[in-house]
């Protein structure tokens, strides 16, 4: 298919909550160094499979997953997996901002101080990394103790996109990250995914399928728990093999 | 420029040896977690170990102290046969009067609270001023009607002791009222008013009867709580050995519990665990019966 | 006609809705109104004993019926001692029980405890006064407390604390029944609190690696603080006035002792066993002395914890 390594692999992936089955045989291998883009209706399982990715489900009762995950070829599902480093190998980002309630630079320290244990010197630097990594640099640097809190909506999720990549992660996940976001700071966040991919592997989940053609190298479209089609993103927004795909794109429905 | 990607060469340079599971600073952590995970579970155990402690001594002398004596017969004098009738009826008549005098006036304040407590300096004042009520020592609420009721009329009495118990009812009255009436959706509201029907009559027959279960939890909630209490009926009602009517000192069973289980008498110690097991279960199941009327009313929502 | 008949139709029921508007707003201001009234009576009743003792009343340890000679020390000191006793038991327990029936409980569990919680909170205070006076005590002092009087009592700085004959009842056992009495109430507060912190914010924390201790001491603590704080002073205010499960166990000596073993005296145990039998006027105004100073210490950590509890309402609006 490509020329790239593939970073995710996703086996015969099923998934229940209690006895619906939101996720059926899914078979997918996400590019490293790519961003993904998983589009489709409300309710088509693309959320749910993104939270599968860093086993996010299982805060909750009743909800498991059958088939199988490899990140680099080891099975994420897999009993023995400790879920506390799966997690930090996989960043996550959510549909709306959420800073911690503590100040700008704790909530970027907070995920680096649960691996390593680097000085005061280190510490600022990696801040200061993952700040220019999120192009929030130069708006917070004068204001580091503040609460996170005291951002706008836009910065806020810059922030979060910064806690998310400070812990170095191999794999970003995006949850609609700019659903709850005004246009500029939809672009600033757009632009931060290009970016970002030189370095991650990156799943994005949006429904604003403009956004999808714009920020991924592939894209995946689900309809009721089925993969409908996978395939790099221009051919899937400019020749779509499926007449099911076709039609949501077009906007026929959905 | 030059300098930040340096840094960034090296902030990376470190980048595979930290997630792993030997991660030293990975390690400490999942202790700390491990060894707080299980104080939490200790801890739900430590509260459950004395429940049922209690519960268990409870139901031993409680067993042991019934028969149907207590329930026929009027509190002895130490070393002879008797019961707690007189104490039994004393509790049901306080607590029935208590409260029929506070559930209407704890219904009207949630009214207003709910109904005409959006603007104003009164509603706040007095939501906030109820809930310090709420929990307000019941002690104290025993010697407000002590000053005000018992002094004037010179002896306890039942009355003083139903007066205590209904200041009690109020606050628990009024919350629930209030939060209940809340929960009606004010689509309701203005389907009433829009045939024309005045606020009174709204209030009355459309959104105070579709809050009714809650309300009536709250009041189940409020006979609950003062059936147990002790403390607002030392200087009220007082005790009594024999039957009274509700203008001299009554007997009741909390009271009748407190003294007895203070004697030095083994047969009054008996007694004292009857009456204890029959108030807790009749206050554990009003409280049950409450709690699953709130569950209909909010489950039918 | 016809019009003439509905205007004055209209105008009745205006003023059967204006008597009814009044009316709900007369209960409403008794409310208010009952609370300066107790406030009012026990000043008033209060008085003859301010006036005859000063501010001496609040330091003196003295309290002698036959020589009219009154202080609240004694029963000030047994009421913040019990209480300080229950919160630093109750508080850290409550808080391992929220904590277990959020984040740890299977969720078959979750139902079944938290019934069991509130049936603690259901038990009357007699109960528990009783439970303590014949089970409780007696098995603390044959088997606990000499333990801890032998090994503890010899420490530095602290030993004193745990000095003293092994009786069982004493200001120790009253502070752990209280504690006892208001774990439930903080614990339930606390439960409903963790449960506003939006999922979303925990899975944050949750997704960069952390363990649910983490989530719970970096995320869910900070954002619920004054929750966790207001329902902690819910609880105090419960431990201060209660007045039957401390009665009986406290000792009701009118000695100062400063061993946690000592027989002691609370504000509300002295009423509970002084008041009916007190004869004198002294006596009787020195009791509601300390019925006011026990209403006004409830009264601010009362207003304290509702505060509190009120502004997380507030920062929960602001931040959905």
């Amino acid at each position: 298919m490509t020329e790239n390594a593939s970073k995710l692999q996703v086996k015969d992936l099923n998934f229940y909550y209690g006895n619906y089955q939101a996720l059926k045989g899914i078979n997918l291998e996400i590019p490293a160094n790519q961003v993904t883009a998983f589009i489709g209706p409300s309710g088509c399982g693309k959320s749910t499979l993104l939270r599968v990715f860093n086993r996010m489900f299982e805060l909750y009762p009743g909800m498991r997953a059958e088939g199988e995950i490899l990140l680099d070829g080891e099975n994420i599902l897999a009993r023995d997996v400790d879920i506390n480093l799966l997690r930090a190998k996989i960043g996550m980002v959510f549909q709306k901002p959420t800073p911690f309630p503590m100040s700008i630079y704790d909530n970027i320290t907070f995920g680096v101080k649960l691996y390593e244990n680097l000085s005061r010197v280190d510490m600022d630097e990696r801040v200061e990394w993952a700040l220019k990594k999120a192009a929030l640099w130069n708006e917070v640097k004068d204001k580091l103790k503040q609460s996170g809190n005291s951002l706008s909506g836009g910065q806020q999720q810059r922030l979060c996109i910064a806690r998310a990549v400070a812990t170095r992660p191999e794999v970003v996940l995006l949850d609609e990250p700019t659903s709850a976001l005004d246009p500029i700071s939809t672009a600033h966040i757009e632009e931060l995914i290009h970016e970002l991919k030189a370095d991650y592997t990156i799943a994005i989940v949006t429904h604003n399928m403009q956004q999808a053609a714009r920020v991924s190298d592939y894209t995946a479209y689900m309809y009721l728990g089925d993969l409908v089609e996978f395939g790099e993103t221009d051919g899937i927004f400019t020749a779509p093999k499926k007449k099911a795909t076709e039609d949501y794109i077009t906007g026929k429905f959905g | 420029m030059e300098q930040s990607l340096t840094r960034t060469g090296k902030a990376n340079a470190v980048k595979d040896k930290s997630f792993s599971r030997n991660n030293m600073v990975y390690r400490k952590r999942r202790l700390i977690n491990i060894f707080n995970m299980g104080a939490s579970t200790l801890a739900m155990v430590f509260g459950l170990f004395w429940l049922f402690w209690i519960l268990w001594t409870l139901l031993r002398f409680g067993i042991e102290g019934m028969s149907t004596e207590v329930f026929t017969q009027i509190t002895p004098p130490p070393g002879s046969q008797g019961g707690l009738a007189n104490a039994i009826v004393g509790s049901l008549q306080m607590t029935f009067f208590g409260t029929l005098i506070g559930t209407p006036i704890g219904i009207l304040a949630g009214v207003y609270l709910a109904e005409y407590g959006n603007r104003g300096w009164l509603a706040p004042a007095t939501r906030f001023i109820n809930d310090i009520l709420l929990s307000a020592p019941s002690i104290v609420i025993g010697l407000f009607i002590y000053e005000v009721y018992v002094i004037s009329v010179g002896h306890f009495s039942g009355w003083a002791g139903s007066l205590a118990l209904s200041l009690l009812v109020i606050p628990v009255v009024v919350r629930t009222t209030e939060n209940m009436l809340r929960l009606v959706p004010n689509s309701l509201r203005e389907a009433a008013i829009a045939l024309g029907a005045p606020q009174w009559k709204v209030t009355m027959y459309v959104t105070l009867r579709s809050a009714k279960a809650g309300v009536i939890t709250g009041i189940l909630l409020a006979v609950a709580r003062i059936s147990g209490e002790t403390a607002p009926l030392l200087f009220t009602a007082l005790n009594n050995q024999f039957w009274s009517d509700m203008n001299q000192p009554m007997a009741n069973l909390p009271i009748v519990i407190f003294q007895f289980a203070m004697s030095p008498y083994e047969d009054w110690h008996r007694l004292a665990w009857a009456g204890a097991l029959l108030i807790t279960l009749s206050v554990l199941t009003l409280n049950i019966v409450a709690r699953w009327m709130g569950r209909q009313k909010t489950q039918s929502h | 006609m016809e019009k003439y008949k509905n205007t004055s139709h209209l105008k009745r029921q205006m003023q059967i809705d204006a008597l009814f508007r009044i009316s709900t707003r007369f209960f409403a201001f008794f409310v208010l109104a009952m609370l300066l009234g107790i406030l009012f009576s026990l000043l008033v009743g209060s008085l003859p004993a301010l006036k005859h003792f000063g501010w001496g009343f609040l330091t003196s340890t003295e309290w002698d019926p036959v020589a009219e000679n009154f202080g609240a020390l004694v029963p000030i000191y047994g009421t913040l001692m019990t209480s300080f006793i229950a919160l630093l038991i109750g508080v850290p327990v409550s808080f391992g029980i929220a904590l277990f029936l959020t984040e740890l409980s299977p969720p078959w569990l979750k139902r079944p405890l938290g019934i069991a919680v509130e049936l603690l909170a259901g038990i009357p205070s007699i109960i528990y006064g009783m439970w303590g006076l014949f089970v409780f005590a007696p098995w603390f002092g044959d088997h606990i407390q000499p333990w801890i009087i032998d090994n503890m009592g010899e420490l530095p700085l602290i030993g004193f604390l745990f000095q003293g004959a092994p009786m069982g009842i004493g200001i120790f056992t009253a502070g752990l029944i209280l504690a006892i009495m208001v774990i439930p109430f903080i614990a339930s507060v606390m439960r409903d609190v963790f449960e506003v912190v939006p999922p979303m914010l925990k899975e944050s924390a949750y997704g960069l690696g952390a363990t649910t201790w983490e989530v719970v001491r970096n995320v869910v603590l900070p954002y619920t603080k004054t929750g966790v704080i207001g329902g902690i002073m819910l609880g105090l205010g419960r431990a201060l006035g209660e007045t039957m499960a401390v009665t009986f166990v406290i000792g009701n000596s009118t000695i100062f002792a400063s061993g946690l073993f000592d027989a002691g005296n609370s504000i509300a145990s002295s009423l509970a066993n002084e008041f009916a039998e007190a004869t004198s006027e002294l006596h009787l105004s020195a009791l509601i002395s300390l019925g006011l100073i026990l209403f006004f210490i409830t009264f601010v950590v009362l207003a304290c914890s509702k505060l509190l509890l009120l502004q997380l309402k507030k920062q929960e609006g602001r931040h959905s």
